[in-house]
């Protein structure tokens, strides 16, 4: 089939440009989201209108927008480590649930620790819980190059079913009247507040900061970069590429891991096994918007974080179903998928009869 | 052990379908991790076509027809705006799951209507049904099963015997040459990520209207992810397939029948299985090295002519 178009390859995009395009892509998409909302009989104006009042509408609401944030940014944050290498790391969440399951072993097996010890550990043994989890994929892929994506995600699923198996089972506690609930943490092993909401925040606003330090100044955050970019080169350049993929992919688990030591001591206050609540999914949404920079993960994942709040919102105000989040997520990414086309390539309108000419050369 | 294997069938279903869509979408070239979201998408849509009209060719139609539509998205921004593969069947994954709690939301708990229940209920192919063993196992089927059998000999027949497969093999295999040699290009992406989405549509379908004749948002489960690793298991070969997608059948269904012949074993350690398998799997795949075990040339290399 010939179209009337030439198509031919940028060079470079000013910075101007890039921008444009992605605010047009997700000004389409949000646009795209509406039709689709009255498709299914709901008043698209009404709904986006009642998301912001629901992620801002009141002090509460805006403390849930930030409680939504704090763990999609730290799992982001992982991810973008992992997908700078070109390591599709889709198992964000099991490393999620494992590094809850170690910090809950932590909280719940311990009990005498004083608060200034129960944290910390809590908090080492998510990073090394969920960093371990993510070295399992990670060594089969550095070693004999096993495919990453099916591995991490099928990591996933045995994670979640094996904290489902210690809710209903082995972890179930017995005054729960038969109720499969694992006991509430001691007060030590609670997150404490800092300026009106959990301490969560400050950890994400370090983790940020670290991150992007660590990918962008230091030799292993270059090398990382260098795998992702071209295996050859790296080879070339005498870099240890198993090394470097298992350093990636324990930092990008521990993050995630991480989330799970948050999730569990801040917002659960035990170990449950709908704990993740797909913060290892939106987390490949929004690292890929934020084009893997760590500073632009952070605004990217606040925004998302509105939107999961308004749609929580919804649910309650418009008996919307909460999933409507997910598909306008969907939605965007396509939209900016789609767009990264118009930054890489020219598109001129030539006419069809000269379209068949230069086809035919 | 019969009515063991019987159930297999059943639930080798959606993963042979499913395994099947992702064959033909690679083979031409295309790596679309969504199936996961096609499948929710087609069991979505089949369930309330069936809830509303009734009809199953209406669903099954539905199912497919959606199936496709998630497919036509990946098809849009991979093919035609060159979009990254891998993040691109990521986003339909979660896209999909999403349009299926969303969309699927009234409809929870609602069965699935008589006159599509009826549809499915098995029934035996004459003659083929009375032969010991194989009779039981494979031939007291409902008719989706056997669509399924006619599915895997008709894309054997079609890959291996005919012009147009000989085409799309050699766009998955080097897309430059079949370019060269007069190949329609995107015509071919499209025609098979569509028709690969509309299988796995299917699939999806038959979890919902079948395998649990109710609706629940997460009927899918991993299956699809289980179907993209069948694909590697299978070599890319319909036949293979349908053992691999018979063998995890059987592998979850495995678990429920330890547990009524008395073994004592936790539910959700049981449920590990099919995942661990998975693995399991694509470790061993890693191994394959003989010539016709290799993945297409060019899958998931990006082709555009002006760049070569």
């Amino acid at each position: 089939m010939i179209l009337p178009l030439r198509i031919t390859k940028k060079d470079d995009v000013p910075r101007r440009q890039m921008a444009a395009v992605l605010v047009v892509s997700i000004g389409l998409a949000l646009f795209f989201s509406g039709v689709v909302m009255l498709f299914f009989g709901l008043n698209p104006i009404q709904v986006f209108g009642t998301i912001v009042q629901g992620a801002f509408g009141t002090a509460m609401r805006l403390e849930q927008t930030m409680i939504k944030a704090v763990p999609l940014t730290i799992a982001s944050l992982g991810i973008l480590v992992a997908f700078k290498m070109k390591f599709w790391n889709i198992g964000g969440e099991g490393q999620i649930m494992m590094g809850a399951f170690a910090a809950s072993w932590v909280a719940l097996y311990h009990q005498g620790l004083p608060a200034g010890a129960m944290l910390p550990l809590m908090a080492l043994a998510s990073i090394a819980a969920g960093g371990v989890w993510a070295l399992i994929p990670a060594i089969f892929k550095a070693k004999m190059g096993t495919n990453e994506t099916i591995f991490t995600l099928m990591m996933n699923y045995i994670a979640i079913k094996f904290v489902m198996y210690l809710q209903y089972g082995p972890w179930k506690d017995p005054a729960s009247q038969g109720f499969p609930k694992i006991p509430k943490f001691p007060d030590a092993a609670l997150l404490p507040d800092v300026g009106g909401m959990h301490a969560g925040w400050v950890l994400m606003l370090a983790l940020t900061g670290l991150v992007f330090l660590f990918m962008n100044f230091t030799k292993k955050g270059y090398e990382i970069a260098v795998v992702g970019e071209s295996l050859d080169t790296a080879r070339y350049a005498g870099m240890n590429i198993p090394a470097i993929i298992m350093t990636a992919m324990f930092i990008s688990g521990g993050l995630c891991g991480l989330v799970g030591f948050v999730q569990a001591s801040a917002i659960e206050k035990t170990l449950t096994w709908g704990l993740s609540s797909n913060y290892g999914f939106t987390a490949i949404i929004t690292t890929w918007l934020a084009r893997l920079n760590a500073v632009t993960t952070l605004f990217v994942c606040l925004a998302f974080a509105v939107l999961l709040q308004g749609a929580d919102y919804i649910q309650l105000a418009l008996h919307v179903p909460a999933a409507v989040a997910q598909v306008v997520q969907g939605i965007i990414l396509f939209f900016v998928l789609g767009s990264d086309f118009f930054l890489r390539y020219r598109v001129k309108w030539i006419g069809l009869a000269r379209a068949r000419k230069e086809a035919v050369q | 052990m019969e009515a063991f294997l019987a159930a297999a069938i059943v639930a080798a279903m959606p993963l042979l379908f499913a395994t099947l869509g992702e064959l033909l979408t690679e083979k031409s070239g295309s790596l679309n991790l969504g199936v996961e979201g096609m499948m929710l998408i087609g069991a979505v849509i089949g369930f309330i076509t069936a809830y509303g009209t009734g009809s199953p060719g209406a669903a099954l139609l539905g199912a497919f027809g959606a199936g496709a539509a998630g497919a036509l998205i990946f098809a849009v921004v991979t093919v035609t705006l060159r979009g990254n593969q891998v993040v691109t069947g990521l986003t339909l994954t979660i896209f999909g799951s999403g349009f299926a709690s969303f969309v699927g939301d009234p409809l929870i708990g609602k069965s699935v209507p008589k006159t599509v229940q009826a549809f499915f209920a098995p029934a035996p192919v004459p003659g083929l049904s009375e032969v010991p063993f194989i009779g039981p196992v494979f031939f007291r089927q409902d008719a989706f099963v056997y669509l399924g059998y006619a599915l895997v000999v008709l894309i054997s027949i079609y890959l291996y015997k005919t012009r147009p497969g000989l085409n799309m093999r050699a766009i998955g295999e080097s897309t430059a040459a079949a370019d060269a040699s007069g190949v329609a290009i995107d015509f071919h992406k499209y025609a098979h990520i569509l028709f690969g989405g509309g299988l796995c549509g299917l699939g999806g379908a038959y979890l919902a209207l079948v395998y649990v004749p109710m609706w629940q948002a997460d009927v899918v489960t991993g299956r699809g992810w289980i179907a993209v690793a069948l694909v590697i298991f299978a070599s890319w070969n319909p036949a293979k397939a349908f053992a691999g997608s018979f063998l995890f059948g059987a592998l979850s269904i495995l678990g429920f029948r330890l547990q009524s012949m008395g073994f004592h074993i936790s539910q959700y350690l049981v449920d590990m299985f099919p995942y661990i398998a998975t693995i399991a799997i694509v470790i061993i795949s890693t191994h394959k090295n003989r010539k016709e075990d290799l993945p297409p040339a060019d899958l998931s290399v990006p082709y555009f002519r002006e760049e070569r």
